[in-house]
Parts: structure tokens; C-alpha cells; sequence
């Protein structure tokens, strides 16, 4: 279980300063527990929990404050990231953030009422929304907080020097990804001002996790990051393991490694092949989307589902590798190698492919680490965080591989440490291979693992035990905990509250493209209107995850 | 002309019937409405394996104005609700909707407070294509048997006229 630092409410700000000011300038996450129906009763009944990481990137500390009126500081002053992650809260708990520039439901419409997450909120209680937010208050203040308008006495605004035309860029577009809307104002082809809104695609995985065992959760994380599902399964279950104390084996580590780094290729590629289209290189596409198909066919063959795998169970997973797959893997990499060769060639001399992406779309690197962005666009800025680096987990020490790092944090290098990180994955995947331990593919423990088939068809224990893990789930012990991956996107995180039964109390998903998708705006201020594309692009934004 | 002889003129009502939905069967033109993991599925659907442009309608437009077969791809929410609705207006008849996977067909495993539960609770539908996600072939097979009754002329212009969804001014 993690360790939790208490600190008053009062206190709060001061003390996530002083923390800032001695090195942990990485805000990973912001929630709060509803505790009105936990088993123990607390001190009051809600907390915050503020999760940050060291600049070292070694550890990670979680801050929790119990508040009695539902009202705190903001530390939106001290994070940039911190306003959405603080918007988060507001609309999911009905937490008000004093001194918050700009505190509006952001997962959930505006004609929404009520605070989902709250215990006291039914499930199923739908909403209809019946018009769209126009965003004209937010555009009007950020246009005057840049200086873009002016204010008139008669309190209407008006343009400075500029004529302004105003555009939706989404959220039905398949250059916006699909959910992702971002309002701008237009000076010519330059984006003076954006504002983006995000929730189109909120789900309710977390509402959805307090009402599901531990097992039954697996299939939810898939539909997270659904360009890696994989990825998501193991995060999860690796938390969850993690709450029971259970050692998994060194075969259940290597394939789980060996799935991570081929999920991280099967996402690589898709997000290149779209960044490419979007810049109008639509020869790339087949290049780069040929490949995933042949991990599809491998994935389907060994978990039986294409894109939605499932594959990971609490202690180890559904089936073991079948025969034949490391000759079916080896086939795929060549595959996935060839299209990356090729898209290369077209694209690493190509002076429209150079103009079109360097120093296009720059965010800083101190900029980026004070949105808390991570994974490969942190790392395209210069950084050179990697979980697996930093703080391995599954023996990813044991691996001979690089970190890709850009320099600038332009859409180029986000783009070319991809392709340099399909590289390195290859090369974990292949040392894996090579040295695939023996063993079970699930740990031996009754209250964890399901019996035997056998076993249930044949003696009443083997019924009872599979009847009892079913119905009830895994028993997590009571405690909260904090646990992360490197996938694909970057940090990937889970915070369970267990209150001792086989479903959670609370699920919380530290989600890498919701940070990184709150430093869109201020990315494109500037830039010109088809860079912005390409930019939302490179960031590879999934909705699923960033919007749960 | 003989055409102008009351029996032929039968025959030949007929088979500009038949013309048109010879010409409606080949040229659909598809507007994806893709928000979660099927719009990714709907991606293999266009590159080169499965490829849709083999049962002629890989003319995908991303404009309502130019399309006249919405395919809805992923998770519809009530936040998501106005715009479908809107960019279902927008399209020009003769239209025809596609509801693909789960979600879009019922809400899927979403069954909570953000989930619209069913698209066909705000526009009508023709089409339903199960799973989560359903696979390339499933939605290429509903592709085929939309050809099918187009080209039997199946599909009543009237058909939705009495539908009446949640956002519907009552």
C-alpha cells in the first residue's frame, strides 16, 4: 500500500509549495474519496489526495487532506496542469477550489446536475444535454487576458487591431480524434486564442469500476487506451496485485513485458499513420497501418479479441502463449519493420515532411513537465523520464534498451522518437523471447486465481471456490494504494480504494493524455490553423483514456 | 416511340426504379461518426486488408452535406447527443444510418450516468451491427446487405417519419 502523507486542510498550499520548492515539481494526479459509505469512519467525509513525482522521477509521494466544507486552496498557481485535473474534481465531487481561474465542469455537460462520483449518486441516473456549450465566456476571457480584445465601458468588447474570425475545430472531425472540440479565434490562418473541451467520450469507467469485481474491471481498462488495450489490463492488475502483496512469477513478468512493448509498437503505429494522413502523406498510412493488422491477427489468435484483448486477470492471465507464437512474433516484427523502413524512406529526407514538422507545435521542456506530461511528448522536449528506467518494475532492468529523447518538443521529434521507440521495443521484445522462463502462468493462491476446469467438474471445493471468486471477486485488503506503468502515452496510473470487499470503492486513473491534452491550447496560440491539426495529432490523444 | 404505349410504360417505371437503386447500391458514400474503439476498427475497414473501397463506398466523406450513409463508430454520450442529432439533420435524403458496436447499438456495458443508452434514442437507425468492437467483416456484411435492399428498392423514404428521439421538441 502507498504511503500516505496527511496534511490539514488549511495547510495545503503551503505545504505542496514547500514540496515543489524541494524537487517534487511533477503533479501526476488530483482526486477525491467520497468516504460516506467506507466501512471505517474517518475524519471527515471527504479527502483530497494530491499525487506528486520527484524531478529525479525515482519516487512519488500521495498528499491527502481531509476538508469538512467542501471548499480548498488552489495550486493552480504552482501546476499549469492542475486546473483541469482541479476541474476534474469540481464536477465530479462538487469540490470548490478557491482562486481557480476557471472552475467549470469539464467531463460532464453543462446542463448536468449533481455530482456524479458522490456515493449519494445514482449510477444509471442519466441526463440529456439539449444544446452545446458555446464557449464564448471562456474564449472572452482568455482573449482578454491576452490582451487580443479590449473591454468597453458599455461592457462589450472589442478587437484591438485584429479581425478575428471564430471556429470549431470539432468534435466531430477524425482530425479532432473525434471527441476533442477546440474553439478558436482566428487572425488570418493564425490562431490568436483556443480554448478546448474535452468530456465527449467520458464513459464513466470510474462510476462503472464501484459496481464491478476486480475481474470484471479488466474489460473497462481496455476501452481506455484502445490503441493498446494490453497495456491498460496489466497497469490495472499490476495495482491490484500489488494491494494483495502477491509475487507474480518471472514467466507472468517476461509475457506481460513482452505484450507491454508490443502494444506500445500496435499504438506507435497507428498514431503515426494518422499524423501522417493529417499532414496529407496518406501513402504512409498503408505503410503503417499494414503492420498493426499483423498484430491483430497474432493478438486474436493468442487472446481471441483484435483490438479489445482482455487478457489480463488478477495474478497472472486468461491462457498461456500458444505454440508456435514465437515464430508467429518474429514473422510480425519483420512485418511491423518493413513498414517502418518504408515510411522512413518517404518521409526522413522529405523537405515538405521537415518543413511541415520542425519547430512546429514546441512546448518547453519546463513547460511540459509543469503540465505533467509524460511518455514519448515529454520525452520529444528533451526529457529523458521513462518508467521503465526510473522505476522498474517486471525486471525491465534486466533489459539492454535506450531512451529516445528528443530535443526541441516540436511535432517532429514527437513523431521521431515514436519511430525510435518501435526500435527499442523490438529490442526488449526480442531479448524476451530469447530468454522466456519456465513456469505457470498464474500464481497458485485459491482466494486469487480460479481452479482447475477439472477441478470444478469434479470436487465440490473446485465449485464453491470458482462459485465464490465469480460472485464475489477477489478479496483486496482494506487500504489505498498508488501504483503506475510507463505505456504507451506515458505514465499510466491506477489509485485504488479498497474497503476489503472483491470491488473497489474507488478507482481513479492517473490518465497521461488528459494532462497532455490541457497544454493543447496554450501549444497552438500562435500558430498557424493547419499546425494545429498536425500538433493535436503528435500528441496522439486518446479520448477513451483522457476521458474515461 | 413505342414507349409511349400504356404497357411499356409500366415495364419502364420499373426499371428506373431498378436504375436508381442500381446507382444508389454503388455509390454510397459513407460519413463515419467515429468516437471511441470502433472509429479504430472502422480504420482497418478503409486500409488495405479489409478494404471498403472494393464494395464501392470508400468515398468517405467527413461532411454531412456530402454523405448519404452515417455510420455511427463508438460510444455516443448525452454530451455527445446534440451534435450526432445535428450532423444527422444536416445529411440530405435519401439517408441511411448505421449503428456500429455495442455502445452505439445500446449503450453497450456503459450502463450509467454519462451513456446514452442506444443512438436510436435520438435518431432513427436502419442498421445494427453488435459486438465490442464488431470485426471489419461484420460491419463490410452490413455494408453488403444495405446494397442488398437498396438494390431491391426495400428502403420507404416515409419509413422514419413518425420517429420521435429525446431531443425531439415534443
Amino acid at each position: 500500500m502507498s504511503e500516505i502523507i496527511t496534511v490539514p486542510h488549511a495547510k495545503i498550499h503551503e505545504y505542496i509549495l514547500e514540496k515543489f520548492n524541494s524537487g517534487y515539481n511533477y503533479l501526476l494526479d488530483i482526486t477525491a474519496i467520497d468516504y460516506t459509505q467506507y466501512l471505517i469512519k474517518q475524519e471527515e467525509k471527504f479527502a483530497l489526495l494530491y499525487i506528486l513525482r520527484h524531478q529525479e522521477f525515482h519516487e512519488h509521494i500521495v498528499i491527502k487532506t481531509y476538508i469538512k466544507e467542501l471548499k480548498i486552496e488552489t495550486i493552480s498557481d504552482i501546476f499549469k496542469g492542475a486546473n483541469w485535473l482541479e476541474r476534474e474534481v469540481y464536477d465530479q465531487y462538487g469540490i470548490i477550489f478557491k482562486n481557480h481561474p476557471n472552475l467549470k465542469r469539464i467531463l460532464n455537460h453543462k446542463e448536468f446536475v449533481g455530482h456524479p462520483l458522490c456515493k449519494s449518486y445514482p449510477i444509471t441516473k442519466g441526463q440529456l444535454l439539449h444544446e452545446v456549450d458555446d464557449l464564448i465566456e471562456e474564449m472572452n476571457s482568455r482573449l482578454l487576458s491576452k490582451n487580443v480584445v479590449c473591454k468597453l465601458e458599455s461592457g462589450s468588447f472589442s478587437e484591438c487591431n485584429k479581425d478575428l474570425m471564430f471556429l470549431n475545430l470539432g468534435p466531430s472531425h477524425p482530425a479532432s480524434h473525434g471527441t476533442i472540440r477546440t474553439y478558436v479565434a482566428l487572425d488570418g490562418e493564425t490562431v490568436e486564442c483556443a480554448v478546448s473541451e474535452i468530456g465527449y467520450l467520458h464513459r464513466g469507467f470510474e462510476k462503472s469500476c464501484e459496481n464491478h469485481t476486480y475481474n470484471q474491471i479488466v474489460p473497462y481498462t481496455d476501452r481506455l487506451n484502445y490503441c493498446s488495450a494490453i497495456s491498460n489490463n496489466i497497469a490495472f492488475v499490476k495495482t491490484v496485485e500489488e494491494m494483495l502483496g502477491v509475487e507474480i512469477n518471472e514467466r507472468i513478468q517476461a509475457i506481460r513485458v513482452m505484450l507491454l512493448e508490443l502494444s506500445r509498437i500496435e499504438d506507435h503505429v497507428v498514431c503515426l499513420a494518422a499524423v501522417l494522413v493529417d499532414m496529407g502523406g496518406l501513402t504512409n498510412y498503408w505503410y503503417m497501418y499494414n503492420p498493426r493488422e499483423d498484430i491483430y491477427d497474432l493478438l486474436s489468435k493468442l487472446t481471441g479479441a483484435r483490438l479489445t484483448n482482455s487478457y489480463m486477470r488478477v495474478g497472472g492471465m486468461t491462457n498461456d502463449l500458444y505454440e508456435g507464437f514465437e515464430a508467429d512474433l518474429e514473422e510480425v516484427i519483420k512485418k511491423v519493420q518493413y513498414g517502418v523502413a518504408q515510411t522512413l524512406s518517404l518521409i526522413k529526407h522529405n523537405r515538405i515532411f521537415h518543413d511541415r514538422t520542425q519547430n512546429v507545435g514546441v512546448i518547453s521542456a519546463e513547460n511540459a513537465i509543469n503540465y505533467a506530461m509524460t511518455g514519448p511528448n515529454l520525452r520529444a522536449c528533451g526529457v529523458a523520464f521513462d518508467m521503465r528506467k526510473d522505476a522498474p518494475y517486471y525486471g525491465y532492468e534486466k533489459y539492454e534498451f535506450d531512451i529516445v529523447v528528443g530535443s526541441v518538443g516540436d511535432v517532429y521529434d514527437r513523431v521521431m522518437v515514436r519511430f525510435g521507440e518501435i526500435d527499442e521495443s523490438i529490442k526488449i521484445i526480442e531479448q524476451v523471447m530469447q530468454n522466456l522462463p519456465e513456469g505457470e502462468i498464474n500464481i497458485k493462491n485459491a482466494s486469487i486465481t480460479l481452479p482447475k476446469k477439472e477441478a470444478v467438474y469434479s470436487t465440490i471445493e473446485g465449485v464453491m471456490n470458482q462459485f465464490k471468486l465469480t460472485f464475489e471477486g477477489v478479496k483486496v485488503p482494506l487500504g489505498e494504494h498508488y501504483s503506475s506503468i510507463e505505456a504507451t502515452n506515458g505514465e499510466l496510473g491506477f489509485f485504488i480504494v479498497s474497503d476489503g470487499s472483491g470491488t473497489p470503492y474507488k478507482v481513479k486513473v492517473k490518465a497521461p493524455s488528459f494532462t497532455a491534452m490541457s497544454a493543447y491550447p496554450e501549444i497552438i496560440e500562435g500558430s498557424q490553423l493547419a499546425d494545429a491539426i498536425l500538433t493535436l495529432g503528435s500528441l496522439n490523444i486518446i479520448a477513451g483514456e483522457m476521458d474515461r | 416511340m413505342e414507349l409511349n404505349s400504356p404497357s411499356l410504360e409500366v415495364a419502364i417505371t420499373t426499371k428506373l426504379d431498378e436504375a436508381i437503386g442500381w446507382a444508389r447500391e454503388s455509390s454510397l458514400w459513407p460519413m463515419i461518426f467515429g468516437t471511441a474503439c470502433c472509429a479504430i476498427e472502422f480504420m482497418s475497414v478503409a486500409a488495405s486488408k479489409y478494404d471498403i473501397s472494393r464494395f464501392g463506398a470508400e468515398v468517405v466523406r467527413f461532411s454531412p452535406r456530402q454523405a448519404d450513409l452515417l455510420i455511427v463508430a463508438g460510444t455516443i454520450t448525452y454530451k455527445q447527443a446534440p451534435i450526432l442529432k445535428q450532423i444527422y439533420e444536416q445529411m440530405s435524403e435519401p439517408k441511411w444510418v448505421v449503428s456500429m458496436g455495442a455502445c452505439a447499438c445500446s449503450g453497450g456495458f456503459y450502463d450509467n450516468y454519462t451513456t446514452l443508452q442506444g443512438i436510436d434514442k435520438i435518431i432513427p437507425v436502419d442498421l445494427y451491427v453488435g459486438g465490442c468492437p464488431p470485426r471489419p467483416e461484420a460491419l463490410i456484411d452490413a455494408l453488403l446487405s444495405l446494397q442488398n435492399d437498396l438494390r431491391t428498392n426495400k428502403y420507404n423514404p416515409n419509413r422514419h417519419k413518425d420517429f420521435k428521439g429525446l431531443l425531439d421538441n415534443v
